[in-house]
């Protein structure tokens, strides 16, 4: 039977590998993340998930090597990590997408050092962002329960073959707990059947070298034609993740038959939309905080609504296009910065929107970085203001930046500001 | 103790294919050649970015006929610790060995963390550095394995001014079951101690430390490369040894050695190799040196 438990995010992510009968963990300590895999220890020591191996390994790049490995040997594999953790993991990121395993790896969000901040941002989650990796994104515990469980369906369909990150808040998620349902295991089985690895080292009748290297162009093989070049390889996986997109779209609905919860259409969710005339686009944390948001600007005469983004790569271009269609404005709320650009989802949205037939005016803030606290009110100031400009037109290029507190830096005012 | 192996004792089958495209008289090669044939076909090979990473092939064919999974330079430890979880998990770890093999740099240098972690976490895995010396795959640059005074491109006036790690009793601080030095001039010598730590599997990590001499990043000539490993090992330069369950024992080369006037004079290995040719005397006395302390603390093992 289906039951209802009380569970931290992080648990939530456990209990999605317990149910997707994951062969192989291999992780590193970090805060926010940690405590997923304790609990995963938990469940391989006390015989609650038999013939998982947990590699207690000594770094997160050996955390995320073993899981390349293990996936590539025939397991279903998992691994999580945050900020630090994640980018310590980097050259490994592209190996794993580049060798087509069906890893998923779950980011509890955490700012980038330095300065060290233990608390959240998106920053982590979105320097990940070239690494031919599906990126979904949470906004509760429940939600990382059930992309955990859609992100294996995903990553292992023959169509797509590439690993998939599952990320949310840490902290605001990753150590809140909510009511989550976790599944009939049976139930999940039928969702997720066994892992049929394309790799599959063990095959010794059908020996394969793994990850060699390969040429500028294609090497002609003779009676077996031409191998495929590099750049072959690189289109491949563009190709892959382009695909994904209706696979999960697919699979959302296929989840949502069984376990009758859903996620908008599996690529994005909305609120209010349906009447609105300014939209906020935003992922995660600020999502949640928007929802709040709109209908505080909704009592006060603004028809406002919400575009969250649950997949974020494949970027849905012509979903947003959609979702964007009938407002005149959007509001974009990034809790991380495109260094020396703007913020990440601002200017991959106006990017999206390029030529679409109905341009919205797009106005990006950057909020919450390091942890700091974002609030409905300040998200909703966000909106009236970026509608207020609007008049004007001539800021809506320029970030700007919400819940800075450079008024209360003395230095400041002695030095003359930054 | 230890029974040296015949030559036709050794298994006719080739596990790898005539035509890679390694250096003409490599000695990596050869030394994976025995390996694999002391472990057999039921085996997984793991290799990060090397000389081996060439031996494997391009996209589309390799030489080698077990699988084989490529990783990055730093990572051949925690991707054979992958590779044996999973058998674990899939109930095939009885059945198939799983191989490591790093050159010198993705072993001493870049690789050691994730190696002392494997060994750390008894990893039941054989681990194989196949020593050149240096960074050859890249252009001969220096490494933590790379001898005092050997000219390379990282080095390329004075020579290097430090010792090479001595990667054996690294390995041995770990508490392995099994650690081997070996040279790939002595295939038989080498064959035995892979067979050696196939049968110990179960036992954690099993450590093999091959001195394979490079032509090119050595200077000599390509018909020299058995002499030479035979001349590091008749010098004294490289002690070939095993520690089973911490019991140190001498291999048939280099038993007689512990008595210093059975050693070769030093010269006879550091000549015939342009990588030492600006040697001054006192150098040369620093290697001399660094190698009767090394005799004397194996010495003082074995006596006891």
């Amino acid at each position: 039977m289906p039951r209802v438990m009380l569970l931290k995010g992080n648990h939530a992510a456990a209990y999605a590998c317990k149910s997707a009968r994951v062969g192989v963990v291999a992780a590193y300590p970090i805060t926010p993340q940690s405590p997923v895999v304790e609990k995963i220890s938990e469940f391989v020591e006390s015989g609650e998930l038999p013939g998982t191996q947990f590699v207690k390994v000594e770094s997160e790049q050996s955390a995320i090597t073993a899981v390349i490995a293990a996936s590539a040997t025939g397991s279903r594999v998992f691994t999580a990590s945050s900020a630090n953790g994640l980018m310590y993991m980097f050259e490994l990121l592209p190996w794993a997408a580049g060798t087509r395993l069906p890893i998923v790896l779950c980011i509890a969000t955490r700012a980038v050092a330095a300065p060290w901040s233990v608390w959240t941002d998106h920053t982590d989650a979105f320097m990940t962002r070239d690494c031919g990796w599906i990126t979904f994104f949470s906004e509760n515990n429940q939600e990382i329960y059930d992309t955990v469980l859609m992100a294996y369906r995903v990553a292992e369909d023959p169509s797509v073959y590439l690993p998939a990150f599952s990320a949310y808040d840490g902290y605001i998620l990753s150590h809140t707990q909510m009511p989550v349902q976790v599944e009939d295991i049976e139930v999940v089985d039928q969702f997720l059947p066994p892992l049929k690895h394309h790799i599959n080292l063990t095959d010794f009748d059908n020996v394969k070298g793994v990850g060699p290297v390969t040429l500028p162009h294609p090497p002609d093989r003779h009676e077996f034609g031409h191998a495929p070049g590099y750049f072959e390889y690189k289109f491949a996986i563009q190709r892959s993740l382009e695909r994904s997109l209706p696979e999960i779209k697919k699979v959302h609905k296929e989840f949502c038959e069984i376990f009758g919860r859903s996620y908008g259409n599996g690529i994005y969710k909305t609120y209010r939309m349906e009447d609105a005339e300014v939209a906020i686009f935003a992922v995660m944390s600020v999502a949640s905080e928007s929802r709040l948001a709109v209908d505080y600007l909704r009592e006060q005469g603004v028809k406002a609504g919400l575009v969250s983004l649950k997949v974020f790569r494949p970027f849905p271009i012509e979903d947003l296009r959609k979702a964007f269609k009938n407002v005149s404005n959007v509001v974009v709320f990034d809790r991380e910065i495109g260094y020396g650009y703007e913020g990440v989802l601002s200017y991959e949205l106006k990017a999206a929107l390029y030529k679409s037939s109905t341009q919205p005016d797009i106005k990006g803030y950057i909020v919450g970085l390091g942890g700091r606290d974002i609030t409905y009110q300040q998200i909703a100031k966000g909106v009236k203001d970026a509608l207020a400009m609007e008049s004007v037109n001539e800021n809506l290029i320029e970030t700007d930046y919400i819940g800075l507190e450079l008024d209360k830096l003395e230095f400041l005012k002695r030095e003359g500001g930054y | 103790m230890f029974k040296p192996v015949k030559i036709m004792d050794l298994p006719e089958e080739e596990m790898i294919l005539p035509g890679t495209r390694l250096c003409p008289s490599c000695a990596p090669q050869l030394a994976y050649r025995f390996i694999l044939k002391a472990l057999g076909p039921k085996t997984i090979v793991t290799v990060p970015a090397s000389c081996m990473t060439v031996v494997h092939g391009m996209q589309g064919a390799t030489p080698v006929k077990v699988p084989v999974l490529n990783t990055t330079f730093e990572t051949v430890a925690a991707s054979a610790s992958g590779i044996v979880a999973s058998l674990k998990n899939l109930g095939k770890d009885k059945e198939v060995t799983v191989l490591a093999i790093a050159g010198d740099g993705g072993t001493v240098d870049i690789g050691i963390q994730g190696l002392s972690g494997a060994a750390e976490r008894n990893t039941d895995m054989i681990y194989c550095c196949y020593d050149n010396e240096a960074y050859m795959n890249t252009g001969i640059q220096r490494s933590g394995s790379t001898p005092f005074g050997a000219i390379t491109t990282t080095t390329p006036i004075n020579g290097k001014l430090e010792h090479k790690k001595n990667m054996g009793m690294i390995m041995e601080a770990h508490g392995l079951s099994y650690i081997a030095t070996a040279c790939a001039s002595y295939p038989q010598d080498l064959y035995a101690k892979f067979v050696k730590a196939k049968e110990m599997k179960g036992q954690g990590l099993r450590y093999i430390h091959v001195l394979a001499p490079c032509p090119p990043g050595w200077g000599f000539d390509n018909k020299l490369t058995i002499e030479i490993g035979r001349l590091a090992v008749k010098t004294g330069f490289w002690p070939m040894y095993e520690i089973i369950h911490g019991k140190m024992e001498l291999s048939k080369e280099s038993k007689r050695l512990v008595d210093p006037t059975k050693r070769k004079p030093l010269e006879e290995y550091l000549t015939p190799q342009r990588r030492f040719r600006k040697l001054n005397p006192s150098q040369l006395q620093e290697i001399k040196k660094y190698v009767n302390d090394t005799w004397e603390t194996i010495n003082k093992r074995v006596s006891c």
